[in-house]
Formats: structure tokens, C-alpha cells, sequence
């Protein structure tokens, strides 16, 4: 009890289950008005950072509970299940504390953990540029070296929670290859421009940010700045995509939910929907799908808790998959649901419009696919 | 089986690219096979297997040259590694 009372306040166990409560009571009911607001309400914001559930998977030194993966995962799940904007924010906060814990200095990770821990400081990942999606070689922002830090030039575009943001994780191209720098908001340069009316997770509240003769110290460099700095990048977007990959499985578990409540409601010529058995064969594509997702992303981050390198790939399989069947399915969850599926009554027309989004988001999946073939080639030779 | 820090760094890369043919000194850099995906698999290779977290100041290019370098870097962190 002595050791309760001295330890990090911020500390506490967070799974599935409480995920999953926390969820229906506090982020599903008000994602409709989010949808509509294009913005998640503070008061939601702060009430993530008191359920512990920003970044749960950084030590307990850092205010964090050490969560492995697999139940980040689930975690991102249940997020995902109840507002894909709210995993959106989740999911660029992950990347930038993830790449902190495992590339920042101990400096760094004193002077940031605890923040981004207990959302005192919300994080966000700027990558995509005007002319730069999905291709990061072609990035123009600019880090040049100057005393012993540096002076950032150049804009990104799209970035998630770019609105709402303190701190964010520019990847630039430094003296010899990309680099990756640790940019608070408030450094005078930084401008925000909110972007509205997107197709989907538009309470994501993204935003073009521009940096103007940004001058930084030498500790908002994040790694390393040589040959290994890439790899900042490749981790960082492999853990987006593992959460991209969790919400999707996430946006197809509220298909089933939906779908499941309606037909058993909604009769047509005297029958339940429930009963036809056109309806009964989307439900369990449904229900097989997101099985399918789950164990995927299960396998996914079971890996990454080995430190195993082969959930690189796992994870661009696992989202490919289950962001695939979440736009399939979103689809057939709006037929189901017939006209009332395309208004504001019924959640489903957000899941389709939100599931899009994870069709082209950390890395589109014709770059995927790309990619999974080539990991079948190379295993090959003429 | 491999019982050496290299034969292991070096049956990990061959398992990947089947056609490649390398030595303990050959610059895998030059003969193409690296991109930022399989340079993050390769250092998370190295720390899994070796038991060992290389810092930011040990990510250099010339630590991941060769499967020779790639050795010296282990023993250097792990100066109990099999021999």
C-alpha cells in the first residue's frame, strides 16, 4: 500500500474489457454529433487520458502500464468499434510515442512520456505532403543543420488530430536521408490550417501544418540522423498501420452490431429481415471476416511482443485484410439497412464513409499489395 | 544449423533472398537487397536473436554493411555472445 502511494498516479491496468466499457459509455454514443461537429469534444479528450488509454503501452515510469501489444490491439479495437475518429487520434498518438520509446534519448522520454502518457500533450504524425501520400520518397520538407540544432522548411498536409495537437513528429529530409524531429506546436514558424469536409473520420480534425525557418534545438531530432534513421519511419508507420488494422476490425464488429439489431427488428412483406436468406449470408461474411481480422491482427501483435521481424509483414497483411473487408462489409451494412442506412438515424453510413479511410491510410492498399507480392517473389528464384 | 553469430546473421538474409549469394564480406548494401523494410527487419533480427538493444549511436551504416560487421557489432554489445 506504502508503494501505492508513492508510485505514478497515471498507472493503471487497461484490457479489452475495460475498453470495451469505457467505449459504450463514453465514445459511441456521441460519434454520430462528432461526425457532424468534425471534432472529438474536449471533455472526451480528457476523459481517454483518465482511463489511461492514450499510450497504455508506455513503462510505468513514464505513467504508463506497460500494455503489451496484442491488448493495444484489442484495445484499438474497441475503440475503433464505437468511432473510427477517435481511433484516428489514438493511432497518430501511438506512433509518435511509440517512435519516442523506442528512439528518444532518456532526455527526450523524461521530458515528453509522462505528457503524452496522460494526454497532458496530444501527439501527431506529419508525413504526407501535397505531392507525397503513400510515396515518402518524395517528401520536400527540409531539415538543414544550423549551430547545433536545426531549421525545418516545408509543409505536410492531411495530418491527423493536425488541429488539436501540441507536439508533432515531422519526418523531413535531413543532410543525408530522412529524418525524423520532434516539433512542438507553439515553436514560433508553425502554422495550422484545419482541413473540414473529408469523406470519413471527420472529427479526426486534420490539418495542413506548415513550417516556416522553423528553428529547433539538436534534441528535437528523434534517432538517428544516417542510414538507420528510415527505420524511425518504418516502425512508426508499422504501428499505424497495426492500429489502422485494429479500428477496421473494429468498424466490421459495429457492422455485425448494427446489422444484427436492425434485421431483427425490420420486417418486409411480414417477415423479419433476419429471417431472408440473402440477409443471413452478408451477416455471416460479416461475422467470418472480422474472426478473421481479429486473428490476423492477433498474430500481428503477438509477433511485435516477440520483437519478431516478421510482424512487419503480418501487419501489412492484417491491415490489407481487415481494412478490405471493412469497406466490403460498411457497404453491405448500408444495404441492409436500406434508406435508413444512408441518413443520419443509423450509424452505418458513417462506418462506410470511416472505412474508406482505412483503405488508403498508412500506406494505400494497392502500396500494400505491392508489397505482399513482392514478399512472395523474393522468397522465389527464377 | 548455424552455430556462429555470422552463419545466423547470414542464414536470416539468405532466407529472404534465396538467390542472394554472400559471403561474411560482402556489402549487402551494394548488391541491392536493402530497402527501409528489410533494414528494420534486419535490426530487429539482430536485437531478438543476440538478445541485445542496439542504441541510436550503434544504427550506422557501416554496422549493417556486412555480415562481418554486423558480428562485431553483437559481440560489441554482448560481449558474451557465442563465438
Amino acid at each position: 500500500m506504502t508503494d501505492q502511494l508513492i508510485a505514478p498516479p497515471a498507472t493503471r491496468v487497461v484490457d479489452r474489457a475495460s475498453a470495451r466499457a469505457f467505449v459504450d459509455e463514453f465514445v459511441a454514443p456521441g460519434a454520430d454529433a462528432s461526425d457532424r461537429a468534425g471534432a472529438i469534444p474536449e471533455e472526451l479528450l480528457a476523459r481517454i487520458g483518465d482511463a489511461g488509454l492514450w499510450a497504455p503501452f508506455l513503462p510505468a515510469e513514464l505513467g504508463g502500464s506497460g500494455t503489451d501489444m496484442v491488448t493495444l490491439g484489442e484495445i484499438h479495437e474497441e475503440v475503433g468499434r464505437g468511432c473510427s475518429s477517435v481511433r484516428s487520434l489514438l493511432t497518430v498518438h501511438t506512433m509518435l510515442s511509440w517512435a519516442l520509446q523506442r528512439f528518444g534519448t532518456i532526455a527526450q522520454l523524461r521530458k515528453w512520456g509522462p505528457e503524452l502518457t496522460s494526454g497532458r500533450v496530444l501527439g501527431a504524425f506529419c508525413l504526407s505532403e501535397p505531392g507525397a501520400g503513400s510515396d515518402t520518397a518524395a517528401i520536400t520538407t527540409n531539415a538543414v543543420p544550423r549551430g547545433d540544432g536545426w531549421v525545418l522548411n516545408g509543409g505536410k498536409k492531411w495530418i491527423t488530430n493536425g488541429q488539436r495537437a501540441d507536439l508533432y513528429l515531422v519526418f523531413a529530409r535531413g543532410p543525408a536521408s530522412t529524418i525524423a524531429l520532434l516539433v512542438p506546436r507553439n515553436t514560433p514558424g508553425v502554422g495550422v490550417k484545419p482541413i473540414d469536409d473529408m469523406l470519413g473520420t471527420r472529427a479526426s480534425m486534420l490539418a495542413e501544418v506548415t513550417f516556416d525557418n522553423v528553428e529547433l534545438d539538436s534534441d528535437a531530432l528523434l534517432g538517428p540522423s544516417g542510414f538507420a534513421s528510415g527505420m524511425v519511419l518504418t516502425g512508426t508507420l508499422d504501428l499505424g498501420r497495426y492500429s489502422v488494422a485494429t479500428g477496421s476490425v473494429g468498424i466490421v464488429q459495429a457492422c455485425v452490431d448494427a446489422c444484427a439489431d436492425y434485421a431483427s427488428k425490420r420486417s418486409v412483406g411480414g417477415s423479419l429481415l433476419r429471417e431472408m436468406p440473402l440477409i443471413q449470408a452478408k451477416l455471416s461474411d460479416m461475422v467470418t471476416d472480422v474472426r478473421a481480422a481479429r486473428l490476423l491482427c492477433a498474430e500481428a501483435g503477438r509477433l511485435k511482443d516477440l520483437g519478431d521481424s516478421s510482424t512487419i509483414m503480418a501487419t501489412w497483411v492484417a491491415k490489407y485484410f481487415a481494412s478490405t473487408a471493412a469497406a466490403k462489409h460498411s457497404a453491405e451494412a448500408v444495404q441492409i439497412h436500406g434508406a435508413n442506412g444512408c441518413g443520419p438515424e443509423y450509424p452505418v453510413a458513417r462506418f462506410y464513409r470511416d472505412a474508406k479511410i482505412m483503405e488508403i491510410i498508412e500506406g494505400s492498399n494497392e502500396i500494400q499489395r505491392m508489397t505482399i507480392a513482392a514478399e512472395a517473389y523474393r522468397k522465389w528464384v527464377p | 544449423m548455424s552455430d556462429t553469430t555470422s552463419d545466423q546473421i547470414l542464414t536470416f538474409i539468405t532466407n529472404r533472398f534465396p538467390q542472394a549469394e554472400i559471403t561474411e564480406a560482402d556489402d549487402i548494401f551494394s548488391l541491392g537487397y536493402i530497402n527501409s523494410l528489410f533494414a528494420m527487419e534486419l535490426v530487429m533480427h539482430v536485437e531478438k536473436a543476440f538478445g541485445i538493444t542496439i542504441p541510436n549511436t550503434e544504427l550506422r551504416i557501416d554496422n549493417f554493411r556486412t555480415a562481418k560487421a554486423m558480428t562485431e557489432l553483437v559481440h560489441r554489445l554482448r560481449p558474451v555472445a557465442v563465438a
